[in-house]
């Protein structure tokens, strides 16, 4: 049994306590919470709920067990949303888990991803003191940005015990579109000039198994429609189709059945070498973000002798490998242990 | 050591020319857009090179030697203000585009390449760097990084943090570090957030990648003129609640319009005691259909008079009274302060109405021009320096007005740092051991403390601080502030 405790004194004193601590959230994303036995793992699941939300402020706080599916609904209630898709929100996912993973879904095509729209934290360190970072408006540039380099830290400096995120009003109508195209280099060259076409796409994504490229419209249902004609215009074989294969991208369910799955940041101008060299790993890629990042599934990299292994992921299924940085164990990640974790409690960066 | 020894150390890098060390040289460079403060630095450095910065750095660490690095000097908190007899290192020759990808939408450059050039080089393309500060045709990307600048955008776009993938530094220990890269997504913590916003204390950025977005197509920009400031505040409040995203929420008050109509002759409604501008951007069909619902709302929010720009000759017009406002009011008097603090934006009414008090309880004039849609306030408190005990007073209420910012539960600065001159109101918005935890963080990209020390965190030895005003390129008509 994992402890779940349900105060942060409780937490800290389970940090302290604790030789070697790591904090999980639901786990949705096993492969990062696994560990060996001398780690100490901590639940957030009972620090839950949403502390301040006042819609006119665009932001809101929720303590880091908050399950993304509370969250998603509560803003949905008032109208607004978090433009970047948090991924796994009705697999159960947490606020704090998702922001410790550095994780964002199609959306982050058209704002940006977590990392723009986290505002505020407030963590323990090494030694179970409580700190906060940022500031609970839309606009700061007081002190360092703590909120940022928390952001994909997989709980490696610290403990999340709340967040506080930037919002947007849900614009009324989305529209859904297909494109299928024939090799990975046609899907590049279509998603580059829909990247900067006039239209303000929200989302683009590519599946390299099916050739498709799926690309969504938000904004009011009429502008939609006349720019959805004018789409087809240009590209006679675009297709619309529902929305709820967003649902089925943001819940990585591509995925369904493969034991292990990873994201990798991406940009276009490698993708189709990047989506051909998997492809002939018999890995299968989800391309996101207008090619900001994939995430590989299907084969099984962890145990090949392949290239691909030497490049820097996020695991979140599988844990033979645990993600690394280029500072993982350099002098630099030493003396930022000396920052925020002098007994080293932490993995490090 | 001795200093004089020091300095020609410095020679082995750099010619003579490249080596500033002689008083007349130096003088341009001791004070940065917080003219009130100034201070001498021992010697100037003018780098071509990432290679001649990182060699000056190393230097600089055997030496133990203080450094600030230098953009524009345009920081208006005294970020580039120099270290009494440490170095100055001069970006201004680093300012080379390295690499402009249109399919990946970014732009690598040096961080001396002035922020419009960013945009400049991207227009071909239809793309633009977002971030616009208003300095953005002298100011450099070094500098935005470092204080990660904002501009009237911020609210749907960002600040400089959120355009930034990835940079290449020489940290204070003399470290050659690459954090993010050229994705726009990234694995692990993210240390190029970190750095972007840490006022030059963390070593210094030689090579920044820029992510840039597509231009708007079509924008359609609206200006209303309010009997009251609070009439102007609710119409912002109706904007945000309508569920519309507007690309900048402007609102400047009476004092304001007065000068930036004295200034440019904006033409801006008569009488006003305020004016908001509102800016829809996007595809045509978009702003049309959210035109309609913008000037309905706004038809009903009791303005005296609204006006809607009818091109872009006229959309630029409104924009250049917005943008000359700063430095228009900085003309009505020989001196001001100004603040960017951030108010939480329910609380903007309430912020406003009490900074009135304050200014009439002190008998100093404030004009406020700010960026409504995001909470932030830049007042500009206008003092007379030849007056006995005038700065002393307005800067009091300075100080009365950035704790009020943080009593609201906001922030000390929204865009315009720390640097030296808000260095001692730090403990109002952090705690010891969330300062202590800062400084420790410092000491892990600069050990000994040499990069731009005496910014960001409270300090006893303060330089002498005697007047404040506009920038001399602002005197000139050069540029102008927001
Ligand atoms: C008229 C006017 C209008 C302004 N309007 C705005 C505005 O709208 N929004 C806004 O946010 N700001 C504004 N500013 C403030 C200022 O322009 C910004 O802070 C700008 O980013 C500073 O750029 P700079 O090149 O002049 O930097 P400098 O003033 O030279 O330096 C600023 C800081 O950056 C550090 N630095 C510079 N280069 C590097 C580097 N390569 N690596 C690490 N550290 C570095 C310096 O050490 C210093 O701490 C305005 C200023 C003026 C004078």
């Amino acid at each position: 049994m994992i402890p779940a405790p349900a105060n942060i004194e409780e937490l800290a004193e389970i940090i302290r306590s604790s030789e070697k601590v790591l904090a999980v959230g639901a786990r949705t994303k096993p492969a990062l919470s696994t560990t060996d036995s001398s780690v100490q793992l901590v639940s957030t699941r009972n620090l839950t709920g949403i502390v301040e939300y006042d819609p006119a402020e665009f932001t809101f706080t929720a303590k880091a067990g908050t399950p993304l599916r509370e969250i998603v609904r509560i803003l949905e209630e008032r109208g607004q949303y978090l433009p970047f898709d948090p991924p796994l929100v009705e697999s159960g996912a947490t606020i704090g888990g998702t922001v410790a993973a550095g994780l964002s879904g199609p959306g982050r095509f058209r704002y940006g991803g977590i990392r723009d729209f986290i505002l505020a934290v407030e963590f323990l360190d090494g030694n179970g003191g409580r700190f906060r970072g940022g500031a609970k408006v839309v606009k700061n540039a007081a002190g360092f940005d703590l909120p940022k380099f928390f952001t994909g830290s997989c709980g490696r400096v610290g403990v999340l015990t709340e967040v506080t995120f930037k919002v947007f009003p849900r614009p009324p109508a989305t529209r859904s579109f297909r494109i299928p195209c024939a090799t990975p280099a046609e899907a590049v060259e279509l998603i580059a000039t829909v990247a900067r076409s006039r239209r303000e796409f929200d989302a683009i994504d590519y599946q390299s198994e099916s050739g498709e490229v799926f690309s969504r419209m938000r904004g009011p249902a009429d502008a939609l429609d006349a720019l959805a004609a004018d789409l087809r215009h240009e590209f006679p074989r675009a297709e619309s189709i529902g929305d709820a294969i967003w649902d089925d991208i943001t819940e990585l369910r591509f995925a369904t059945g493969s034991e292990w799955l990873e994201k990798r940041p991406l940009t276009l101008g490698t993708m189709a070498g990047f989506v051909g060299e998997c492809a002939r790993a018999e890995i299968k890629c989800h391309v996101s973000g207008g090619g900001s990042f994939v995430w590989m599934h299907g084969g099984n990299l962890t145990h090949a002798r392949h290239p691909l292994t030497s490049g820097t992921g996020c695991i979140i299924r599988n844990c033979a490998r645990q993600p690394t940085t280029a500072y993982s164990g350099s002098v630099f990640d030493s003396r930022l242990r000396d920052a925020f974790d002098p007994a080293r409690r932490f993995r490090g960066v | 050591m001795q200093r004089g020894m020091s300095i020609e150390r410095f020679e082995s890098i750099f010619s003579p020319e490249r080596l500033l060390i002689s008083p007349a040289h130096l003088s341009a460079y001791e004070s940065d857009a917080l003219t009130a403060f100034h201070s001498r630095p021992a010697a100037v450095v003018v780098p071509e090179s990432a290679d001649e910065v990182i060699a000056t750095v190393r230097l600089c660490n055997e030496l133990r030697l203080p450094f600030v690095a230098r953009g524009s000097g345009t920081s208006l908190s005294g970020g580039s203000l120099p270290i009494a007899g440490g170095i100055v290192i001069a970006l201004n020759r680093l300012n080379r585009i390295l690499r402009l990808d249109p399919t990946d939408r970014i732009a690598v450059v040096e961080p001396g390449v002035v922020n419009t050039q960013v945009t400049v080089a991207a227009q071909p393309f239809g793309l633009h760097y977002a971030p616009d500060p208003s300095s953005q045709t002298i100011c450099t990307i070094g500098g935005n990084v470092a204080f990660n600048s904002g501009g009237a955008h911020c609210l749907k776009y960002g600040m400089t943090s959120n355009h930034v993938l990835g940079l290449k530094a020489v940290l204070a220990s003399g470290e050659v570090v690459e954090f993010g890269g050229e994705s726009r997504e990234s694995v692990g913590p993210d240390l190029t957030g970190l750095f972007v916003g840490s006022e030059g204390l963390f070593g210094v950025a030689l090579e920044i990648t820029l992510q840039l977005l597509p231009r708007a197509e079509t924008f359609h920009t609206v200006l209303a003129g309010y009997r009251t400031l609070e009439e102007a505040g609710n119409a912002v409040s109706a904007v945000v609640a309508s569920g519309l995203l507007p690309g900048a929420i402007e609102i400047m008050d009476a004092l304001a319009i007065q000068a930036a109509e004295a200034a440019v002759h904006a033409g801006y409604p008569k009488g006003c005691e305020a004016v908001l501008i509102v800016e829809l951007e996007g595809p045509r069909e978009k702003v049309a259909a959210e035109r309609i619902e913008l000037d309905a709302l706004l038809a009903t929010s009791g303005a005296v008079e609204i006006r809607v720009a009818a091109d872009s000759a006229e959309r630029m017009k409104i924009w250049k009274g917005r943008k000359s406002a700063f430095s228009a009011v900085g003309r009505l008097s020989p001196d001001f302060i100004v603040q960017d603090g951030v108010v939480p934006r329910r609380r903007l009414g309430e912020a406003l109405r009490r900074i009135g008090e304050m200014s009439r309880e002190s008998g100093i004039r404030v004009a406020n021009v700010f960026h409504a849609g995001d909470g932030n306030l830049p007042p500009l408190i206008l003092y007379d320096g030849r007056e006995a005990g005038a700065l002393e007073r307005a800067e009091t209420l300075a100080g009365r007005i950035l704790k009020m910012c943080v009593e609201m539960g906001g922030s000390l600065t929204g865009e315009h740092g720390i640097g030296v001159e808000k260095r001692d109101y730090m403990p109002e918005m952090f705690s010891a051991v969330e300062l202590d935890l800062m400084k420790r963080i410092r000491s892990a990209f600069d050990p000994l403390g040499i990069a731009n020390p005496g910014k960001m965190f409270p300090c006893a030895d303060a330089p002498a601080l005697s007047q404040h005003g506009l920038h001399p390129l602002e005197k000139a008509g050069l540029i102008s502030r927001e």
